[in-house]
């Protein structure tokens, strides 16, 4: 077992955000979290880190509960986030950017790394010296996924990646999870409103709704189900 | 009426003349009260006055000033438009740009090593000059703070005066000498930079700028009032200079003298320029450590969390020890130029340490371009230059002072040198990291 919720209460302040999560993702596996904007997702993926904090319940991960755990020593652990919005260092360059990423890595395998991260981000390679902030809004996400790849994380959290891009770079983006997970053996949680492609890379799926998990099961599954059609893909473009 | 002219095509006369009346109805209306009238002292009953011609004068000039301030602009920027791919180009000008920089940085160094040898008989110059650098060494104590790590702090004085009591208290009361005290005292006020950063962890922006302006006040309250400590008001006076290694400066004595020991006459241009390059020397350090930080993950860490905290977090950065970090450093750099201060007047009260000396501390930070080094050493420049020149202008000194800050910020809004240098080179990269 990758990562585990057990009954994870979360409020912000009056506003019960997440209302007895059980939730788990095994080793190897690629899981999607759909939902509606202000379901809780986020919340969901921050309260990992202690960001809020848990009112009640359990978070363990890789075998030990890190429920209580301050966040830097969280984000420590081989587990990576790629928050929503990107968060990039805006004034710094690409190269710094992913350099940031490794901070807490073993400088040993820097260049390895980064050799890696060029092979997957070919873009990466020839904007190493441009300022992150004046990438595109596709690159900008590539440079995301690359800092959280570069501490080497056996699970890979992302909030939204393709939140904003064209078609052909959600596609690109998707590949590459799909990518990470069958070459390199990353185990991926993700969240996403784009149900369609999310369900479609994912093995497995978990729809939230007011803080609660409604529906769970196979990611092929839910995406042939009439309620997730008729929630979060029609009336989308669930063509792109 | 607009302010600003849209930036399409030229505008015509009639438009830039609209512009220029609106300008000259506000010059009227503050002129009235402050140009046009007046009151004179007339058998101890004070009577009102009228200007108006030269009120009329006043406005008029305006007027014009206006028109030829819009047609310069409007020049200025047709001239910049013109200039094809000016955006395409922006890339490789900053890869110049950096280069300039680095040359500017070395030509300043080398202009910094021989002035006190060009000018070894002008006292003027050379005190200038080691103002200048005090400045400069502030500067650049604070541009960690403030340029490298995003913590606005507006009472960088108090670490100053800190370093500077500390070593006025050391060598008065225990006899202790400038070489001997400058660790100590540097080591002060770092954990001075600590005790004001840990209730600062959670505060950013204008409420840190708050704390950090009622911080620097409470120090100076401190020794205001703390007569038995600090002196109070009076300050602490006699305090010993530093000495050539041991050698004093002095003219005779029982005791070797410097220029006894080295076969000279005596001058009191000795301390003069050994001062300068002990200022010179503890500056190039502080330079050379903070470039030097910059470049390892433990400084790159402060821009990134001034670029963003919540990422920084995620990618597992302690940020609690990034901040607290950033304000020892920038403060010991703070107390050591507190230290040199005390022992170049040989007096020191909290007279020296008031509001106004955060404020032109961090006046050239951001003058300078927030977290540039070479920024920071030409606003110290400017900054001590013009109210220089200014003398000879009197009364209307600090006048130019603040019409020259506003030039340069409205002529470069970043700061005089803006572009943000990165700590490494690609070539650097692969090449294995440091
Ligand atoms: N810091 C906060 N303080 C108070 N309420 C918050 C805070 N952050 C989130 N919330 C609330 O918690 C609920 C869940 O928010 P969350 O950001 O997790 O939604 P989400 O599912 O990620 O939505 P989206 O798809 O729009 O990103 C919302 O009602 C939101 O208003
Ligand atoms: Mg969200």
């Amino acid at each position: 077992m990758m990562l585990q919720l057990s009954g994870v209460h979360v409020h912000y302040g009056h506003i019960h955000a997440l209302r007895g999560i059980d939730l788990s993702v095994q080793i190897g596996e690629v899981v999607t979290l759909i939902g509606a904007n202000g379901a809780g997702k986020s919340t969901l993926l921050m309260s990992l880190f202690g960001q809020p904090r848990v009112s009640s319940g359990r978070i363990v991960f890789d075998g030990e509960d890190i429920t209580r755990l301050p966040t830097h020593v969280i984000a420590r652990r081989d587990i990576s986030l790629v928050p929503e919005g990107r968060r990039i260092f805006p004034r710094m360059t690409v190269m710094e950017n992913l350099l940031m990423g490794a901070v807490m890595a073993n400088p040993d395998n820097l260049e390895v790394d980064l050799k890696r991260m060029y092979a997957l981000f070919p873009i990466l390679e020839e904007r190493l010296e441009q300022r992150a902030g004046t990438l595109s809004g596709g690159e900008q996400q590539m440079l995301a996924i690359a800092r959280a790849l570069m501490a080497r994380p056996k699970l890979l959290l992302l909030d939204e990646p393709s939140l904003g891009l064209a078609p052909l770079y959600i596609k690109k983006i998707f590949q590459t999870l799909r990518e990470l997970n069958q070459n390199y053996g990353v185990t991926i949680l993700l969240i996403e409103q784009n149900a369609h492609h999310a369900l479609r890379v994912a093995h497995r799926g978990y729809v939230l709704q007011h803080g609660r998990i409604v529906m769970t099961g196979a990611g092929r599954d839910l995406l042939a189900s009439a309620e997730v059609r008729a929630a979060y893909l029609e009336g989308g473009n669930p063509g792109n | 009426m607009p302010p600003f002219v849209a930036a399409g095509d030229a505008p015509t006369w009639a438009e830039r003349g609209r512009d220029a009346a609106g300008i000259a109805l506000i010059a009227l209306l503050l002129g009235i009260p402050m140009i046009g009238l007046t009151t004179v002292d007339q058998g101890g009953a004070l009577r009102v006055l009228t200007r108006w011609p030269l009120l009329a004068a006043f406005v008029a000039a305006v007027f014009c000033g206006r028109l030829l301030l819009r047609h310069a602009l409007d020049l200025l920027k047709r001239r910049r438009r013109g200039r094809p791919g000016a955006a395409a180009e922006d890339e490789e000008s900053g890869r110049r740009g950096v280069r300039m920089i680095g040359w500017a940085g070395w030509l300043a160094f080398g202009a910094a090593l021989v002035l006190p040898l060009v000018f070894s008989d002008n006292r003027y110059v050379v005190d200038t000059a080691t103002t200048v650098l005090i400045y400069v060494m502030l500067g650049w104590g604070l541009n960690v703070v403030v340029g490298l790590a995003g913590l606005l702090d507006l009472g960088h004085a108090a670490f100053y005066a800190v370093g500077a009591y500390a070593y006025a208290l050391l060598s008065t009361q225990f006899g202790w000498g400038f070489w001997a005290a400058l660790p100590v005292a540097g080591l002060v006020a770092a954990v001075f930079g600590l005790a004001l950063g840990w209730p600062c962890l959670r505060l950013r922006g204008d409420y840190l700028a708050i704390v950090t302006l009622g911080f620097g006040e409470i120090v100076r309250v401190a020794l205001v009032n703390w007569t038995d400590f600090s002196g109070g008001p009076n300050g602490i006076s006699s305090i010993p200079r530093p000495s050539f290694f041991g050698l004093p400066f002095a003219p005779s004595g029982d005791a070797p003298t410097f220029a006894a020991s080295f076969g000279l006459e005596f001058s009191p241009m000795h301390r003069i320029i050994f001062l300068y390059y002990v200022i010179l020397a503890l500056s190039l350090l502080t330079n050379a450590l903070v470039s030097r930080l910059r470049r390892l993950p433990a400084g790159r860490a402060w821009e990134a969390m001034r670029e963003d905290e919540i990422a920084c977090r995620a990618l597992g950065m302690n940020v609690t020890n990034v901040k607290l970090s950033a304000f020892a450093l920038g403060a010991m750099l703070g107390g050591l130029a507190g230290v040199f201060f005390a022992a170049r007047q040989g007096f020191i009260s909290p007279e020296s340490f008031t509001f106004n000396e955060s404020a032109i501390i961090l006046s050239i930070v951001v003058l300078g371009g927030m977290g540039s080094q070479l920024g920071v050493v030409l606003a110290s420049l400017v900054l001590v230059l013009i109210p220089e020149i200014g003398r000879d202008f009197s009364e209307y000194r600090m006048l130019l002072f603040g019409a020259a800050m506003i030039l340069i910020m409205v002529w470069r809004p970043g700061g005089i040198l803006s572009r943000r240098e990165p700590t490494l080179r690609h070539a650097a990269a692969e090449g294995g990291h440091a």
